[in-house]
């Protein structure tokens, strides 16, 4: 089912939550909804659910307005952040609540309702724990229940809100890869928040980058990733380090900053910039080395460049590191291998 | 108290030398079996002073008999209606904000606040002869202070807050995503409440109506002013152990009184019970 | 109410509940609470003092109000040693004290009462042993201190030990690490953190103190300017078909619980000044 969005706008007092939102999900996609805490991603969410009314727009689902619909009728899947798992019942009648309350004219036969359940259970790789309470089980698995208890009632659209927020990095990475596996099989339209960027680029068809109660970009990982739309999205994809003036590409180091280009900020990512011991072209700048930091398969290193205020961080592969040598002090040269160039005065 | 090894420099990170210790604790368990145990026990011990058969006999005793009657009608009739203002008030407090719920609150509360005295006094100054509606009542014949509909209404005032209390910060505390959830997998309000919400705060209400039903067995001040002390009629057990007392018929105002006493143990048994199942069921949160 | 449920959730039944909140909570409560006020508006201002102020109508405040601060303040000392003592120390058959604490809240108040006066008439259990020290408890003010005293005391260490349990050990231990004694730690870190919910409940305790009628009657010997309660006076007035006079001490009475209640909330208030 496909999701449209149109115009939709929410106050929570005087606290602007989403300011005028448009956006468009086709039908089977797996859309991350990513940005920073208060950028309106879970409202948005929420909204989508019926489990919050806008101020005004409207959402469609299918084309048709479901705006004033009642979340019970939208045959929405929602998985909450804390799983929302209900404590005093078994993992079995957790999930086969949905399908228990239906009215009597609708609802499923107990043996149906039971092998229902036993092949969600299935699905995600539970089904020895249908006798089990909520409490004796790991995040992981919780997780996993409340994702079966949401597509029991074999929604149109599946919802979840921060689903590996409250996992450690581990099983997150797990869940992550297993999320992408299951929609590749269920092809159910699915949308959901997070404000990890890692987890948008490694699950999502197509990521919503946030802010502030507005939609940054929207696109698939590579575009937002390759072309971000403005200096948010890039610097929230990614460490960037940003040069006041144009730095020109490929062209003759820092400019200073004159006349139309008094506004004009250049961005480059971490690993896009290049340290090399001699000066290759004019693009080089000579810098000082002042701090390394060792992160697992990478570096960070930190320098100063000559006659400009600020730090660059450079981000290199152990290998190129320890190829190079380097050692903190030294004078070296850096190279930016991609600028991007925003005219505007634009705050990150 | 100068002790440099390091196990001591822990202990006292946390906590008084022993001799301290054990100083505080037996002053702390003096003061409470003189204050609390001595009398507890003074109770039983007077009402047993002339043996069971006395004891046994005092407690047959007609108006004893219809004095209990009128308690456990009292209670009967207060408790349900108390238990039910209580789930709804904490639904609309602890699952919706709105303006004004702080004050909602705080109104709630007032019953404690009130002097019992006061409590009676209000529904006389409404409902008695030189009270508002007074006279109205009087040509219908209808009777409401110094009746039985008078002690009841006093007994509400008084155990009005207790169940309500008890479940705003339980529910509060529980959040709503997990009615949220039932909501989204399609039941309705009546399911959710009774197959999510209810089970959730099975035991706050427990805990919230064993206390309402002890204050509303026990209540004297309030339901004194109101009740007219009618012997067979409109005397409630508090108030026959007064008149028992007052008359100079220890052994059997002690008998009744030990009844009420006992009511308050199996009370503090159950209350701490259900004290801890409600702490277990928010650790679990 | 549609407006606000359209602004905050889905969960049903907002409005339902909210107005039978407030309609049970007007006929129970408000209404007739305001009886009270409107009967006393009825008699005139100089009628009013007049009535609220006669030597038998002061001596009973000084009574009451006397003992009630009185009692208080032991429970404040008493009610947080137990409560400390219940938190931090082990020791047998501490869950049964715990529990026993809320006995005054349990015990109907006129079994209290007549208890109390047993024990401490001069041939009971603990008055034969006062009477010839010279100190007489029942039927003096004495004996309406302690009547006040056992029924306030669960009020002190209900409001300070759920304060206590929340005392992180990092506290204690950072202060240690920072070279206090022990004796700086309790009153430097622990005391400021415990004050407000002492506050609290010496001022619980009081008012409930003030407003105790059935544990303290039979203990009080009820002599007028000695030991007459202002609840009794009510009491005695309404007995004399004098509604006036009891409407208008009332009145003061409702004033002064209005007053401790804002007490309270404001000492809460204070207690969360530091909360995030």
């Amino acid at each position: 089912m496909s999701i449209k969005i149109e115009n939709i706008s929410k106050q929570f007092g005087t606290f602007t939550a989403l300011g005028n939102v448009t956006l468009s999900i086709p039908s089977g996609e797996l859309v991350a909804l990513l940005g920073p805490s208060g950028s309106g991603k879970t409202t948005l969410l929420r909204i989508i659910a019926g489990l919050e009314t806008p101020d005004s727009g409207k959402i469609l689902f299918n084309g048709e307005d479901t705006t004033c619909s009642h979340v019970r009728e939208r045959s929405v899947g929602f998985v909450f952040q804390h799983y929302a798992l209900f404590k005093h019942m078994t993992v079995f009648d957790n999930v086969a609540f949905g399908l228990s309350v239906r009215p009597k004219s609708t609802r499923p036969s107990k043996a149906e309702i039971r092998d229902k359940v036993n092949d969600l259970l299935r699905l995600v790789q539970l089904e020895s724990m249908g006798n089990r309470y909520p409490a004796q089980l790991s995040g992981g698995q919780r997780q996993r229940i409340a994702l079966a208890r949401a597509l029991a009632v074999e929604p149109q659209v599946l919802l979840l809100d921060e689903p590996f927020g409250a996992l450690d990095a581990q099983v997150r990475a797990e869940l992550r890869r297993w999320l992408r596996k299951l929609h590749d099989e269920i092809h159910v339209t699915s949308v959901f928040v997070t404000h990890d960027q890692e987890e948008a680029l490694e699950v999502a068809d197509r990521i919503v980058v946030m802010n502030k109660g507005k939609i940054e970009q929207a696109g698939t990982p590579d575009q937002v990733y390759e072309h971000p739309a403005n200096p948010f999205v890039l610097n929230f994809l990614g460490n960037v380090n940003l040069f006041h003036g144009r730095l020109s590409q490929p062209g003759s180091g820092l400019h200073a900053a004159d006349g139309a280009d008094d506004n004009a900020v250049s961005y480059v990512r971490s690993h896009d910039i290049e340290i090399d011991r001699n000066q290759q072209d004019a693009t080089s700048l000579r810098a000082e080395i002042t701090y390394i930091q060792k992160l697992g398969p990478a570096v960070r290193v930190t320098l100063a460049i000559d006659g400009n205020t600020g730090y660059v961080e450079a981000e290199l592969t152990r290998d190129v590191f320890q190829n190079l040598g380097l050692k903190q002090g030294e004078s070296v040269f850096v190279r930016p291998r991609q600028v991007r160039v925003f005219v505007e005065d634009y705050q990150i | 108290m100068q002790n440099n090894s390091n196990a001591t420099i822990t202990d006292r990170a946390q906590t008084e030398p022993a001799f301290v210790r054990r100083a505080l604790v037996t002053i702390a368990l003096i003061f409470l079996a003189l204050f609390l145990l001595l009398p507890l026990a003074a109770v039983f011990s007077q009402a047993f002073e002339k043996g069971l058969v006395v004891y046994l006999e005092a407690l047959k005793e007609p108006d004893t008999l219809s004095s209990i009657k009128l308690t456990l009608i009292t209670a009967a009739v207060t408790v349900p209606l108390n238990l039910f203002f209580g789930v709804t008030a904490a639904w609309a407090i602890a699952k919706f904000t709105f303006p004004g719920k702080n004050l909602l609150i705080t109104l709630i509360d007032l019953p404690f606040s009130v002097s019992p005295v006061i409590s009676g006094l209000i529904y006389v100054l409404i409902f008695g002869l030189q009270g508002w509606i007074g006279p109205w009542l009087q040509d219908h014949d209808i009777r409401i202070v110094f009746a039985v509909p008078g002690i009841i209404l006093a007994t509400i005032f008084v155990t009005f807050p207790f169940v309500a209390r008890e479940l705003i910060p339980l529910m509060e505390a529980q959040g709503k995503e997990e009615e949220e959830a039932a909501l989204v997998l399609g039941a309705t309000g009546l399911q959710t409440f009774f197959r999510v919400t209810l089970p959730n705060i099975k035991w706050g209400i427990i805990y919230g109506v064993i206390l309402c039903n002890a204050r509303a067995m026990g209540e004297f001040g309030a339901v004194s002013v109101v009740s007219g002390h009618i012997r067979g009629m409109t005397n409630t057990v508090p108030l026959h152990v007064e008149i028992l007392y007052n008359e100079y018929n220890y052994t059997a105002a002690f008998a009744v009184a030990s009844l009420l006493a006992f009511l308050a143990l199996i009370t503090l048994m159950i209350k701490t019970f259900a004290e801890w199942k409600v702490r277990q069921q928010l650790e679990n949160n | 109410m549609k407006l606000f449920k359209r602004h905050n959730n889905v969960l049903p039944g907002f409005g339902v509940t909210l107005g039978f909140t407030v309609f049970y909570l007007s006929v129970i409560v408000l209404i007739p609470l305001s009886a009270l006020v409107f009967r006393t508006m009825g008699l005139t201002w100089g009628e009013f003092i007049t009535t609220v102020t006669a030597p038998r109508v002061l001596a009973s405040y000084k009574v009451t109000f006397g003992a009630a601060l009185i009692a208080a303040s032991i429970n404040a000392v008493f009610g947080v040693l137990v409560a400390w003592v219940l938190v931090r120390y082990k020791f047998p058959g501490r869950r049964i004290v715990d529990a026993l604490v809320d006995l005054p809240f349990a015990l109907p108040t006129a079994v209290a009462g007549i208890t109390l006066a047993t024990i401490y008439s001069s041939n009971g259990w603990v008055g034969r042993y006062l009477e010839p020290l010279g100190i007489k408890v029942a039927f003096t003010p004495l004996g309406i201190t302690l009547a006040m005293t056992f029924i306030g005391l669960p009020f002190v260490v209900r409001t300070v030990q759920p304060v206590i349990e929340e005392i992180e050990v990092e506290l204690e231990e950072a202060a240690v690490c920072l070279g206090a004694s022990r004796w700086q730690t309790l009153y430097r870190v622990i005391f400021p953190v415990l004050l407000p919910s002492i506050l609290t409940g010496f001022a619980l305790s009081f008012a409930r103190g003030v407003g105790e009628y059935g544990s303290i009657i039979f203990i009080a010997g009820n002599m007028p300017m000695v030991s007459e309660i202002t609840p009794l006076l009510i009491i005695t007035k309404l007995e004399q078909f004098d509604y006036r006079g009891a409407t208008a001490i009332a009145c003061v009475m409702l004033l002064t619980s209005f007053l401790m209640l804002l007490v309270v909330n404001l000492l809460q208030k204070w207690s969360r000044r530091y909360a995030e």
